[in-house]
C-alpha cells in the first residue's frame, strides 16, 4: 500500500462578486501519496489552480472562501490551523512553483538572498551555512554558472533559469510535498523539456511527491503517474496516468485527447479535427444534472437533471458519468 | 497530399531577403542593434498554408508584421502578386490591404473595447468605402454567421463574449474585404485545448470556402504539422530549414529542428524519449555569434560552424536547411 501523504476531502471554495456567491470548487477529494506524481489537468476556469492554492490556504479571502473541507497532512487538518502554524509547513514541509517566475520572485533581492531568507526561516543554519547550501541548490538545478547567478536578481535570468532558480527556492527544506502551478506553460518548448527532465530528476534524487497542476496532456503523460481531470470545479476522472491515457471513459476526456492534433498521426494534413462543441460553463451558469451534459455526445435525458457521482469503475478508477454506471 | 502531383500554383507572396533590425538604448552598453529579422526569404503559393515556427524571440512576430509594414523593414523585398510592397506610400498600400489581413494571438486586445461588434465589423467597409448601407448590414450578419456566431451578438461588446468567440470576431473582421492571404500570429496559442481544435476547423473551412492561402505562425509544432502545407522554422532571425510538411516532420534535417520534435511531450505515456537534445537558452538577438547562429546550442557542432554562417541549400526537392553538416 501506497502511505498517503496528503489528503483532500470534499474541498469547496468560493468566490463572491457584488452580486452572488460563484463556487470555483464544487467538492472534490484525492490523495497524494508518498513519492508519486499526481497532475490535475483542465482548462482554464476549471478550479484547479484553486483547488491547489486552498491546499496552502493562498487563495486571498475575501473574496475567496474555502466553504468545507478538510485537507489532511501528518494528521492535521491543514484548514484548523492558525496562521503562524500555517507558515511553519510553508516552504517547509510543502513548498509551491508558479507559472510566472517573475511575478513571483521578488524583484529587488537577489536569487541568493530569496533561497537564504527561506533557510533562515525554517532551518538551523547559520547565514554562512545557508549561503553554502544555496550554491548547492543553484548547482542541484543545474544553473550555469551559479556562482553568479547567485548574486543576480531576477530580471537578470531567462525564463527558464529563473524556473529554474524558483524550483532552487522551493527545493530549499527539502520540501516533502512540492505543488507546481503550470510550471512550463510560459516556457518554449526545449525549455519544458528541460524544466520536465530537471523534476523527474529531483523526484528521484529526494522521493518527495509531486501535485502538478497543467492544461497539458502531453506534460502529464511525460511525467505523472496519476491523473486528474477537472471540469467545472470537479474532478470527472482519475486513475493512474497508463490507463487513462490508453482508454479514457469521460467523454470530456475523450473529446480533450481527440482534440489534440497528433504528431505521429497517419491523418491528412489539413484534415478536419475533432472538437468539443460550445465552450467551458461559466461558473454563474453551471448546467444542471451533469455540467458536461451540453457540449457531451453521449448525452442522455438522465444526464439533465440527474448528476453523476464519481465511482470507482477499477482498481485506482473512478469516473463520474452515467454511461459508466 | 494534392499539392504534390499538381504544377506548382502561382506564387502569391515572395519575400526577399528581409531585414528587419531595431535599434534600442541600455543604461549600461548603450545604442545597440536588435537583429530581429536577419534576411529570411519564402515564396507562398495560392492557396497554400505556410507555417511559421520557432521558439520566442525567433523572429516569426516580427516577419508577420513587417511583411504588412505594420513595422517598416529595413531591407529586403515583399512582392505580393508580383508587385514590390517594399517602396510604396501608404495610400498605394492601402487598395492593397484589402487583401492581406492580420488575425493577432490575443483577441481582446485586438478588438476595440469601445465598439460594438457591429461597429467592429462595419469598419473593414467604412475603411474601404465600397458597398452601400444596406448591403453592409446584411453583409455583417453573413461574416457573423460564416464564422460560427449569431446575429442577436451584435449589439454587444468584445468583453462580453468568451476567448474562443472574440477570435471568431477577430476572423470574421480579417475576411471581411474577401482577402486573398490572411497573417495569422498565434491565433490559438491563447486559447483553451477544447477550442483551439474548432478554431482550427473554422480556419480550415474558410481556406476552402473562400480560397484563402495562410502565413501561420505558431510556436506548436503539432498545430502546424497538422494544419500546413509547407513550414519554415526560424531561429535567431533566419529560416534554417523549410520543407513540405510532410519531410519536414518525417524527415528534419537541421539538428534545431529535429530538437525542436523531439522536445515535445508525447501523449503516450510509455514513449521513451529519443532524439537530440539541446541545452541552455536563445542567445540575445543582441549578440547574434559569427558563424552559425545555432552553434552555441547545437548538439553536433564542429570547428567549421563557428566559422562562417551556413546558406540555406536545396537537398530535397523542396527541402532546404542550412547545416553544414546536414547539407
Amino acid at each position: 500500500m501506497p502511505k498517503q501523504e496528503l489528503l483532500v476531502r470534499n474541498l469547496k471554495v468560493s468566490f463572491s462578486t457584488s452580486e452572488k456567491e460563484l463556487i470555483a470548487v464544487r467538492g472534490i477529494s484525492y490523495q497524494l501519496n508518498q513519492g508519486e506524481t499526481l497532475a490535475l489537468v483542465g482548462e482554464s476556469g476549471c478550479g484547479k489552480t484553486v483547488s491547489a492554492l486552498s491546499i496552502l490556504r493562498l487563495i486571498e479571502e475575501p473574496p475567496g472562501k474555502i466553504i468545507s473541507g478538510e485537507i489532511l497532512f501528518d494528521d492535521k487538518d491543514l484548514l484548523k490551523l492558525t496562521k503562524k502554524e500555517l507558515q511553519g509547513h510553508r516552504g517547509k514541509d510543502i513548498a509551491m512553483v508558479f507559472q510566472n517566475p517573475m511575478t513571483s520572485m521578488n524583484p529587488v533581492l537577489t536569487i541568493g538572498e530569496q533561497i537564504i531568507e527561506t533557510l533562515l526561516r525554517h532551518t538551523p543554519l547559520s547565514r554562512k551555512e545557508a549561503k553554502e547550501k544555496s550554491l548547492k541548490l543553484l548547482e542541484q538545478v543545474e544553473i550555469s554558472s551559479p556562482k553568479e547567478k547567485l548574486d543576480q536578481y531576477p530580471h537578470q535570468l531567462s525564463g527558464g533559469m529563473r524556473q529554474r532558480a524558483m524550483i532552487a527556492m522551493a527545493l530549499a527544506c527539502s520540501p516533502r510535498i512540492l505543488i507546481a502551478d503550470e510550471p512550463t506553460t510560459a516556457l518554449d518548448v526545449l525549455i519544458q523539456a528541460q524544466i520536465l527532465d530537471l523534476l523527474k530528476k529531483i523526484k528521484k534524487e529526494t522521493q518527495m511527491s509531486i501535485l502538478l497542476i497543467t492544461h497539458d496532456l502531453g506534460v502529464v503523460a511525460e511525467i505523472a503517474k496519476r491523473v486528474m481531470v477537472m471540469y467545472a470545479g470537479e474532478i470527472v476522472e482519475t486513475g493512474l496516468v497508463r490507463d487513462l491515457f490508453r482508454s479514457p471513459l469521460h467523454p470530456y476526456t475523450i473529446g480533450l485527447m481527440k482534440s489534440i492534433p497528433a504528431l505521429k498521426s497517419t491523418k491528412k494534413i489539413n484534415s478536419k479535427l475533432n472538437e468539443i462543441p460550445g465552450a467551458v460553463p461559466s461558473l454563474s451558469q453551471i448546467p444542471s444534472g451533469c455540467p458536461f451534459h451540453p457540449r457531451c455526445p453521449s448525452v442522455e435525458n438522465r444526464c439533465k437533471t440527474e448528476k453523476p457521482k464519481l465511482k470507482q469503475i477499477a482498481d485506482d478508477y473512478f469516473v463520474s458519468c452515467w454511461l459508466h454506471e | 497530399m494534392k499539392t504534390n502531383t499538381k504544377l506548382p500554383k502561382p506564387v502569391l507572396l515572395e519575400v526577399k531577403n528581409l531585414k528587419k533590425h531595431f535599434q534600442i538604448s541600455t543604461f549600461n552598453k548603450g545604442k545597440q542593434m536588435v537583429n530581429a529579422l536577419n534576411g529570411i526569404s519564402f515564396l507562398l503559393h495560392e492557396g497554400e498554408t505556410l507555417g511559421l515556427v520557432g521558439e520566442s524571440g525567433c523572429g516569426k512576430s516580427t516577419a508577420a508584421r513587417a511583411i504588412l509594414r505594420l513595422v517598416e523593414p529595413t531591407s529586403g523585398g515583399i512582392f505580393y502578386k508580383n508587385q514590390n510592397l517594399i517602396n510604396m506610400k501608404q495610400n498605394q498600400l492601402r487598395p492593397l490591404r484589402k487583401n492581406i489581413q492580420i488575425i493577432f494571438q490575443d483577441p481582446l486586445a485586438s478588438l476595440n473595447p469601445r465598439k460594438r461588434i457591429r461597429n467592429i465589423l462595419a469598419e473593414p467597409f467604412d475603411i474601404h468605402g465600397i458597398i452601400n448601407v444596406k448591403e453592409k448590414a446584411e453583409r455583417i450578419i453573413w461574416l457573423l454567421e460564416k464564422v460560427g456566431l449569431s446575429s442577436d451578438q451584435l449589439d454587444k461588446y468584445p468583453h462580453e463574449f468568451s476567448g474562443g468567440q472574440l477570435q471568431r470576431i477577430g476572423i470574421a473582421r480579417a475576411i471581411a474585404l474577401n482577402p486573398s492571404l490572411i497573417i495569422a500570429d498565434e491565433p490559438v496559442s491563447a486559447l483553451d485545448v477544447s477550442i483551439r481544435a474548432q478554431i482550427i476547423n473554422l480556419l480550415l473551412d474558410l481556406k476552402e470556402s473562400m480560397q484563402i492561402s495562410y502565413l501561420f505562425i505558431s510556436h506548436d509544432m503539432t498545430v502546424v504539422r497538422h494544419f500546413c502545407d509547407r513550414v519554415a522554422v526560424m531561429y535567431l532571425g533566419k529560416i534554417v530549414e523549410i520543407a513540405d510538411s510532410n519531410s519536414l516532420y518525417k524527415n528534419p534535417r537541421h539538428p534545431y529542428t529535429e530538437a525542436l520534435l523531439a522536445a515535445i511531450p508525447s501523449m503516450d505515456p510509455e514513449a521513451k524519449k529519443q532524439g537530440l537534445k539541446i541545452i541552455g537558452d536563445l542567445p540575445s538577438a543582441t549578440d547574434i555569434p559569427k558563424g552559425c547562429s545555432f552553434y552555441s546550442r547545437c548538439p553536433i557542432r564542429e570547428k567549421r560552424c563557428v566559422q562562417s554562417m551556413p546558406q540555406l541549400k536545396e537537398i530535397n526537392s523542396g527541402h532546404q536547411v542550412s547545416c553544414f553538416l546536414r547539407e
